[in-house]
């Protein structure tokens, strides 16, 4: 082994690239890379992401700081909204026919 | 199979700007001297972008050679709409130009001609001809040449990237370990000795007025950009004085050759072909 | 579990390490997880990174995932070695970009596989000992220009053959990476095909270089899809994961099937004596192709196995250094610079 083993304390870490694609249109997760600080983090999402005019900005976020939801989503994170209709326009149905509402 | 979507991070298009297939295509028409003086632009990105491209799949991480790739891509670009201008003058294609001149007929420095070697010589030398090309373009664009003008507007945006793209590695190879610091600095010394060659009024520019800008302009402001951030960088500029040979004519450059019969091989095996 | 951890993992993820001393609590979990799993892949849904997931999947994905972005990476060695030698400035710059794009694919391909909990420098680590396997094909010569346009029209063509049903993979973030690497792979293609089509109809000299480069790719290139179905032991599992979504044999038939016309399109001859069009199956039969070779060259015995291994340990050994003082700036802090320097 030279260069490289596993636990290389030159590894560089990982970021989360995220593309805005237009003006007036969110920033939408494009991936992800490998670089040593966000200066070079957001140059590198740069040169790897947006090689075919995909953007017109770019944010970059450590992957550690980002906090994420427990995926199993029966544990009740995302069960509240589930049955309440009455959130919805289209659980009113009485003004059926009447213009503009 | 369709991939669109409507807030798509992947969305693809081609964008605008000038192509070499349109300037060729052009009625624009160089004179003698303002072609001469394209292929010394040209013939600098030329050659820096077959430097370059030589370090594809060779590169210290994976995210760097899509970097160097992308620099050396955009002065590819360069290259090819300066020398499809120079070729109006004489009826010549880019690759007529590129292929089948002489390595006495290029006109390149020898800054852009010096070997790679490792990555901290590579970007010594991205950093210094990057700082003499921003100044160059950001005067250029104001050519009365409006196709050397619309050139130089391209250019300069991609050239501001190339150059941050070196200070930003000057500055993590300056600061980052000793031996990056030594490697740095090695890189500069090396080449420091071709610098001034880039600011020598060679023939013909001082007979092109405000077609062209004369490089001995750009001196001081590359020069104190250079120092800046070299010193930021807690480097020396180099105390080495200008290299003897300074007319762009290869008399005094070793590489150029190698350069030129890697580059040309396939093209002079089969004169005449189309690719 | 039993999957390595790490701090670093994309879609923003950090994986919960199961406590020892809460067995029975993690066995719960990991019943519950089962059932899970295998409703999402029942309902050809989608599994994301943060969900529980059996083992063998993880694995099976890590490597195929792995797999695949080493290929990219030693993929872009045979065609880059032309970008200096390309006979018009136009085909460089069209070379210059495909190599750079495989580098981009394997950025998004090792990027997916981190999902899965084994960091990059852990799989680049596998290929730098040789314990990775990749693509045989690239073990393969890239003698004369021809063969740049063989290896677009063919090793690239089999490769989005291959590509395209992954892109419906039931791991979210491999399909992601494969619907970005189909759309960016679609020039790919097209541009080797060109190369030829320019070589065909050009002088007697470069149609023979086309044609020679042809007879050479076309065996290799079939055997990308791997081994015959009946040698090919992990496809079933993978196929019940909703992983691949065709048989070896069957993608290969797709590809044959496409290259015929296209081959007649180019004036160009496939070296198969076999090669008939079966009104009954409905495909082109084809010959058999030499199985001893592949297995030969998968074993690392290509022409070229050892020198594309060494000419990545280098890159990489080469680079250590920058690595390092990367780092160490960054361990220093620095001010924001989100604006150009000097610009």
């Amino acid at each position: 082994m030279t260069s490289i083993d596993a636990a290389d304390s030159s590894s560089w870490p990982l970021w989360e690239v995220f593309i805005r694609s237009s003006r007036g249109l969110s920033h939408v997760h494009a991936g992800s890379l490998h670089a040593p600080d966000a200066t070079m983090a957001l140059r590198n999402a740069r040169d790897l992401y947006t090689r075919r005019n995909e953007g017109t900005s770019v944010w970059v976020v450590p992957a550690a700081a980002i906090m994420a939801s427990d995926p199993d989503s029966k544990g009740g994170f995302f069960e509240s909204p589930q049955g309440k209709s009455y959130r919805h326009a289209t659980y009113y149905t009485q003004s059926e026919g009447v213009k503009h509402l | 199979m369709s991939f669109a979507s409507h807030d798509s991070a992947t969305r693809q298009s081609q964008g605008e700007a000038i192509t070499a297939e349109e300037i060729a295509a052009s009625d624009a028409v160089a004179d003698e001297a303002t072609a001469r003086y394209a292929l010394i632009l040209g013939d600098d990105a030329l050659i820096l972008a077959q430097r370059l491209s030589a370090w594809i799949s060779r590169a210290p991480e994976l995210e760097e050679d899509v970097a160097l790739a992308n620099i050396a891509l955009d002065l590819l670009g360069h290259a090819r709409f300066l020398l499809s201008y120079a070729g109006t003058a004489w009826g010549k294609t880019e690759d007529d130009l590129a292929y089948f001149r002489d390595e006495e007929e290029f006109r390149s420095c020898r800054l852009v001609e010096q070997e790679n070697g490792d990555f901290g010589q590579t970007i010594a030398r991205q950093l210094i001809f990057s700082a003499y090309q921003l100044q160059l373009y950001r005067r250029l664009v104001h050519s009365t040449d409006p196709t050397l003008a619309a050139i130089a507007d391209k250019a300069l945006k991609e050239v501001r990237y190339h150059q941050d793209h070196a200070a930003q590695w000057t500055l993590r190879l300056g600061l980052g370990t000793e031996e990056s610091a030594h490697r740095m600095q090695a890189g500069l010394d090396s080449l420091w000795s071709y610098v001034e060659e880039l600011f020598i009024d060679v023939d013909p520019l001082t007979g092109l007025g405000d077609v062209a800008v004369l490089p001995s302009s750009l001196r001081e402001e590359t020069l104190s950009l250079l120092q800046e951030i070299i010193e930021q960088a807690g480097l020396t500029v180099p105390d080495i004085s200008g290299a003897y040979g300074s007319d762009r004519s290869g008399r005094f450059s070793e590489q150029r050759g190698y350069i030129l019969t890697e580059m040309q091989v396939l093209a002079r095996q089969h004169p005449g072909a189309t690719w | 579990m039993t999957a390595h951890h790490t701090s670093q993992q994309s879609d923003g993820a950090q994986l919960r390490l199961a406590d020892d001393s809460d067995a029975a609590a993690a066995e719960e979990a990991a019943e519950v997880g089962q059932a899970r799993f295998e409703e999402l892949i029942a309902a050809d849904s989608r599994v994301e990174p943060r969900d529980w997931m059996p083992d063998p999947y993880r694995k099976t994905l890590v490597r195929q995932v792995s797999q695949h972005a080493h290929s990219e990476i030693i993929g872009m060695q045979p065609e880059g070695n032309w970008i200096t030698r390309a006979p018009s400035l136009k085909r460089k710059a069209i070379l210059m970009a495909k190599v750079q794009d495989e580098a981009g694919h394997g950025l998004y391909l090792y990027s997916a596989a981190e999902t899965l909990g084994t960091s990059r420098d852990e799989m680049l680590d596998q290929l730098y000992t040789g314990r990775a396997k990749y693509s045989s094909i690239f073990n393969y010569p890239a003698r004369t220009w021809a063969d740049v346009g063989a290896i677009g029209w063919l090793v690239d063509g089999a490769a989005i053959t291959n590509q395209v049903p992954l892109c419906r993979a039931s791991y979210g973030p491999y399909g992601r990476a494969m619907v970005r690497v189909c759309k960016e792979e679609s020039f790919h293609q097209r541009q080797g095909w060109e190369i030829l089509y320019s070589l065909s109809h050009g002088t007697d000299a470069q149609h023979r270089m086309a044609q020679e480069a042809v007879d050479r790719f076309y065996g290799p290139a079939l055997q990308m899809f791997g081994p015959p179905d009946s040698d090919s032991p992990n496809s079933n599992q993978s196929m019940a994961w909703n992983i691949k979504r065709f048989s070896n044999d069957e993608l290969r038939q797709r590809f044959v099937d496409m290259i015929v016309p296209q081959a007649d399109a180019l004036g160009l001859t496939l070296p198969d004596p076999h090669l008939t069009w079966n009104e009954e199956r409905g495909h082109y039969d084809f010959g058999d192709l030499d199985w001893d070779e592949f297995f030969s060259v998968l074993k690392g015995n290509g022409p070229l196995s050892r020198q594309r291994l060494e000419h990545y340990r280098n890159a990489r050994d080469d680079g250590a250094w920058v690595r390092e003082a990367a780092t160490a700036y960054a361990r220093r802090g620095q001010q924001d610079q989100s604006a150009l320097l000097g610009a």
